[in-house]
């Protein structure tokens, strides 16, 4: 083992010089104890994480008399009854799509006026102004919420989506500047200035070159957005009206019975959180890049 | 720059009105790019923050509307005097910040340097440490509520296989702080996993090899190398996750309802202040509890981005 040592070492490195300095260099470990070791707090880590939701998940397949049943734990005869019953009596398709369209409109208009904003804030190195948005990421959304309240109710638009959709535009919006300046901070200014060179002024430049390259930053901070625009709890709990509800609340608003009727609740919780981990699967690099923007480089 | 100081009589000749303009926005494009995003920003939050110094100067409360009376500094000195509600929220909010963030940070370490080097399956693991992450924090909670539920919940039904007597987790006064934090600990240690697991793939091999050569254990590697090396990293998962830690309110309000629970056992100065204005519209104390919790996070964020600084030279 050890004198297979060096020669694996070198071997490691070489790997790591032919596909590029951003893999990972490191070299695996060799002991079998290790790697056991490893495998065994792997699934433990891994199982720790995903039981609950699984736990979840099976709950709405449940009958309410099953879920009492300590030994009805894993082995029940499954039913979609609470499914039908949120999907159909409890108007929740209309709360998806009010979860949908607020979380979308506000991403698109955060992106609309996020993306110019990081860009020059990366270019011009506006720090301080780039403090001014990050505060909105800082500060307690309560202290917000009772003059906009007020504000928005003397406006008549409070149980309106546009003030969802402004109230989490809030939301999305330092998430997408902030994710967008790390990724224009180590973007080459060389390719704006050939463009520069062959006549563009400096916004047709930052429209036609810099926009189209910039499209994973725009995929990772519009993803981002979405999802923490989706989870949102706080702001439409205080400004949504009955017929413009989002998910969270709409689930919020299970509980206020007497008596919990836990199967639904948990088809609800199953149904908000559904499309939020399908779009998480299929786009998790974007993820894992938006969450580390700016991370790595201190 | 040397374009505007050409002479403008010169200009207009030939070009027409949209040129002018395109030049105009070209040269300021600085300010008209950053512009929208500031004002939105500071128009929803410098108004509000102006009326709620203003509101905490009154004795506002019942309807959002109604008559106010300036009543100088006096919620102030009822609030930091309030040692009933206003001081236990006060700890509660550090203690709920101080264990999650320690234990968030020590897991994620731990797992973040499983994940460090490559195996097999690596993708679907990090894609089941996602999971939590991503998912609604009120389907989180709601999804604790019945694992947690003192009388059919799994947990108490997995303590009964070996021999403990059921608990009351997130209905008893005492256990439901560490429950809700264990909660938290739950949803956001994958964030800080992802983090240190950027900052550890991002670091230079050659100080580790060099102290291997030198016939370091791993342990003296890991504390006085990798440690000090990724302490940037650390900071920022610090600084992100205090940010929402002190904040937390879905989780709460989801899990306890109004005032953290009958006793505010988990009462935090975010679920304290929502009370005040939207259960009990008491805008003039909820907007002084508010005022003191803005000023102690901003406080949290100017020592934490000064460590951050110091690291980084």
């Amino acid at each position: 083992m050890s004198l297979a040592e060096p020669r694996l070492i070198r071997a490691g490195s070489d790997r790591a010089a032919l596909s590029g300095a951003t893999t990972r260099r490191r070299k695996p470990f060799r002991t079998r104890a290790y790697k056991v070791f490893r495998a065994v707090a792997l699934i433990v880590v891994v199982a720790a994480f995903i039981a609950p939701l699984v736990w979840m998940f099976l709950a709405s397949l449940k009958t309410n008399v099953d879920i009492y049943d300590a030994s009805k734990t894993l082995v029940f005869s499954p039913t979609t009854a609470n499914y039908e019953t949120v999907l159909g009596r409890n108007n929740y398709l209309s709360f998806v799509f009010n979860s949908f369209w607020v979380a979308f409109a506000s991403t698109v208009l955060s992106l609309i006026i996020g993306i110019p904003a990081a860009y020059s804030m990366s270019r011009f190195a506006m720090r301080r102004s780039a403090l001014v948005v990050l505060m909105a990421r800082i500060i307690p959304g309560v202290s917000l919420l009772v003059p906009w309240y007020y504000v928005f109710s003397n406006l008549s638009m409070v149980g309106g989506y546009s003030v969802l959709i402004l109230s989490h535009m809030f939301v999305a919006l330092p998430l997408i500047v902030y994710i967008l300046m790390s990724y224009y901070d180590s973007m080459p200014l060389e390719l704006e200035e050939a463009a520069r060179v062959d006549g563009l002024t400096h916004i047709g430049a930052f429209l036609k070159v810099t926009l189209p390259l910039s499209v994973g930053g725009i995929a990772t901070a519009s993803i981002l957005a979405f999802i923490f625009s989706w989870n949102n709890f706080m702001f439409a709990l205080v400004l949504s009206g009955a017929d413009t509800k989002t998910l969270p609340v709409a689930i919020f608003n299970f509980v206020a019975y007497a008596s919990i009727d836990w199967g639904g609740l948990m088809a609800a919780s199953v149904v908000v959180t559904i499309p939020i981990m399908v779009i998480a699967l299929f786009t998790q690099k974007y993820i894992v890049s938006g969450l580390t923007a700016g991370a790595t480089k201190g | 720059m040397a374009v505007a100081a050409l002479p403008p009589k010169r200009a207009p000749q030939k070009q027409n009105a949209w040129k002018a303009y395109s030049d105009w926005a070209n040269e300021h494009r600085k300010w008209l790019f950053a512009a929208p995003a500031m004002i939105f920003v500071a128009v929803l939050i410098a108004f509000p923050l102006g009326w709620t110094l203003y509101l905490s100067l009154t004795d506002a409360s019942g309807s959002v509307r109604a008559k106010s009376e300036f009543i100088g500094l006096e919620n102030y000195a009822d609030v930091l005097t309030d040692t009933d509600r206003f001081w236990p929220a006060v700890l509660r909010t550090f203690v709920f910040t101080a264990v999650a963030l320690t234990v968030q940070l020590v897991l994620g370490m731990a797992i973040a340097l499983l994940l460090w080097r490559p195996f097999k399956g690596e993708k679907w693991v990090r894609v089941a440490i996602l999971l939590p992450l991503v998912a609604t924090p009120v389907a989180v909670g709601m999804m604790w509520r019945l694992i947690f539920d003192p009388n059919i919940g799994f947990a108490n039904q997995l303590l009964g296989f070996v021999g403990i007597g059921p608990q009351p987790w997130l209905s008893g006064q005492y256990s439901a702080l560490p429950t809700v934090i264990f909660i938290d600990i739950w949803q956001w240690t994958p964030m800080v996993v992802i983090i240190l697991l950027a900052g550890l793939t991002s670091l230079s091999d050659e100080p580790d090899e060099a102290a291997r050569i030198d016939g370091a254990t791993a342990w003296q590697r890991f504390r006085f190398i990798t440690v000090p090396l990724l302490m940037p990293t650390i900071i920022v998962a610090i600084l992100l996750r205090s940010i929402d830690a002190l904040k937390t309110f879905d989780l709460l309000y989801a899990t306890k309802g109004r005032g953290g629970g009958s006793f505010h056992e988990v009462e935090t100065l975010n679920v304290y202040a929502y009370g005040l204005s939207f259960d009990y519209n008491d805008y003039g104390v909820s907007s002084t509890v508010l005022i003191i919790f803005f000023l102690i996070i901003v406080a949290v964020m100017f020592v934490l981005t000064r460590r951050r600084k110091e690291v980084q030279k």
